[in-house]
């Protein structure tokens, strides 16, 4: 894996977060019923991290869920080994609210998909928007997202690396080739 | 760690990173019993086979009722209603089964090793839900499961398993399961119900109920199967709840916090006092809403395992 270039460092994050955070707060007319769901891994110290931004704005958080979408996954016969199931946590109840799904990176759609399937076991939400920090293209289902941190335009051969300090020491985004 | 085997036949020959993949996993899935919709598409469109040759309701509805929540499609085959009962042998049910293109054979059998030998005759996923006095695997993980929701931890635990250890495929599996997690194991019995070659596996014997309470962080109370050998020699039960019975009074020199498991069902006034199964310590009815949970971790995971080597599984 050759890594071929930084797109994002700490501050453009950040910055990136925190102008995201605005949108959501100016698209649903402040914090009213919204509701933020993180997808694991990284999605979900995004979501945590979004949360934190609006506290800074409008003086209020917003709820923080945790999804895990394995078990919702298409390819779960077709993948050789099996993925570990991690738990899904969402302590409060998502009907009639609006939820902000945010996940790191936006590619075919399908952890999307997956996420939705999930998400409509959980309850009948008012709305669900999709908020990522990169969107690299490349989609295999209609889906589009409401808020984007970056749009990155990317070969099939390459891979979009989000890592976040919470997990990986350190905040960059990168673009790495087999 | 990455689950590869397409089998769970029994403890003994699971290592420990496999035994905890089992066990996160079934934490992942104890939330999805708390939902409204209590269901997961994990195995949609799969088909989970229950072949019981022996009398069960808790193990096989534990079963049905985890695969029904990972969505997968289950049929139940009880040999008392089935070709068995026209001479069928355990190989021809099980390539039957497989030619009607099921996924997971869920197999409880009175004969030690039955669920070895049909893992090597079928290419499908096989789940031993107890071999005679052989294994029953995952009583084991829902009891050591509960065990580390209960206590946080298995590595250092003194467990003690009381009841008759001969006939006992729960004590076999637990012995393998909690000693590979670093517990300590002490089993305790009249003499007549101790099996030999207890000791290898890892376990302390003792005949002394006080000596097995005595600092026990947990207890396991099999069940007396008085139904199941004729032959062997048992205990009369009233003499057995003399000697062996777990009572309130007895608990009163264990620790406070002792866990008091049974897999069930459960002899009240044989193995223990009633109060004592309904009381504080009891974590009967938890270990019941685990076996869910594990079972789901058990059948997910086999599923997704191909790997079809069994070596030591003789």
């Amino acid at each position: 894996m050759r890594e071929k270039a930084k797109l994002l460092d700490k501050e453009s994050i950040h910055r990136s977060l925190m102008r995201i955070a605005h949108e959501i707060l100016e698209k649903n007319k402040g914090t009213q019923d919204l509701c933020l769901i993180g997808v694991r891994s990284r999605g979900a110290y995004l979501a945590v991290r979004l949360s934190a931004c609006i506290q800074q704005i409008e003086n209020t958080g917003l709820p923080v869920g945790i999804l895990d979408i394995t078990l919702y996954r298409d390819d779960l016969t077709l993948i050789a080994a099996s993925p570990v199931v991690h738990k899904t946590e969402i302590s409060f109840d998502i009907n009639d609210k609006n939820l902000v799904l945010v996940d790191d990176v936006l590619y075919t759609g399908r952890t999307v998909r997956a996420a939705l399937d999930a998400l409509s076991d959980f309850g009948r939400p008012k709305s669900i928007q999709l908020a990522v920090l990169v969107d690299r293209g490349h989609r295999e289902l209609p889906v589009r997202a409401d808020y984007v941190g970056k749009n990155i335009p990317t070969a099939k051969n390459e891979t979009v690396e989000v890592r976040l300090e919470e997990v990986d020491g350190v905040d960059e985004v990168v673009i790495t080739e087999k | 760690m990455i689950w590869t085997k397409k089998d769970l036949l029994g403890l003994e020959y699971l290592t420990k990173e496999e035994i905890e993949l089992i066990l996160t996993t079934a934490e992942s899935f104890k939330e999805v019993s708390t939902r409204d919709i209590k269901k997961v598409p994990a195995l949609r469109g799969k088909t989970v086979v229950n072949l019981f040759y022996e009398p069960s309701t808790r193990t096989r509805v534990s079963f049905e009722v985890a695969a029904k929540r990972l969505s997968a499609d289950v049929i139940n085959i009880a040999s008392e209603t089935s070709s068995v009962r026209k001479g069928e042998t355990l190989i021809d049910t099980g390539t039957n089964i497989e030619a009607l293109k099921a996924d997971i054979i869920v197999v409880r059998h009175n004969a030690s090793g039955a669920a070895n030998m049909l893992a090597r005759h079928v290419s499908i996923s096989v789940v031993n839900a107890g071999d005679g006095w052989h294994e029953h695997p995952t009583q084991a993980l829902l009891d050591i499961f509960t065990l580390k929701e209960k206590l946080g931890r298995i590595e250092g635990l003194k467990v003690s398993i009381i009841g008759d250890i001969a006939h006992s495929r729960v004590a076999r599996s637990n012995i393998w399961g909690l000693t590979k997690l670093g517990a300590q194991v002490k089993v305790c019995a009249p003499k007549i119900l101790i099996p030999p070659g207890i000791e290898q596996m890892g376990a302390v014997v003792t005949d002394d109920i006080e000596e097995a309470l005595e600092d026990a962080d947990a207890i396991n109370i099999l069940r007396m199967q008085f139904e199941r050998d004729a032959e062997t020699a048992f205990p009369e039960q009233l003499e057995y709840f003399k000697n062996f019975g777990i009572t309130q009074e007895r608990l009163k020199k264990a620790k406070k916090d002792i866990v008091v498991m049974h897999p069930g069902p459960i002899n009240r006034g044989i193995e223990m006092e009633s109060s004592v199964a309904d009381g504080l310590n009891s974590v009967i009815l938890e270990q019941v809403t685990n076996g869910i949970a594990v079972r789901m971790a058990v059948l997910f995971l086999v599923s997704q395992g191909h790997d079809k080597k069994y070596e030591n599984t003789d």
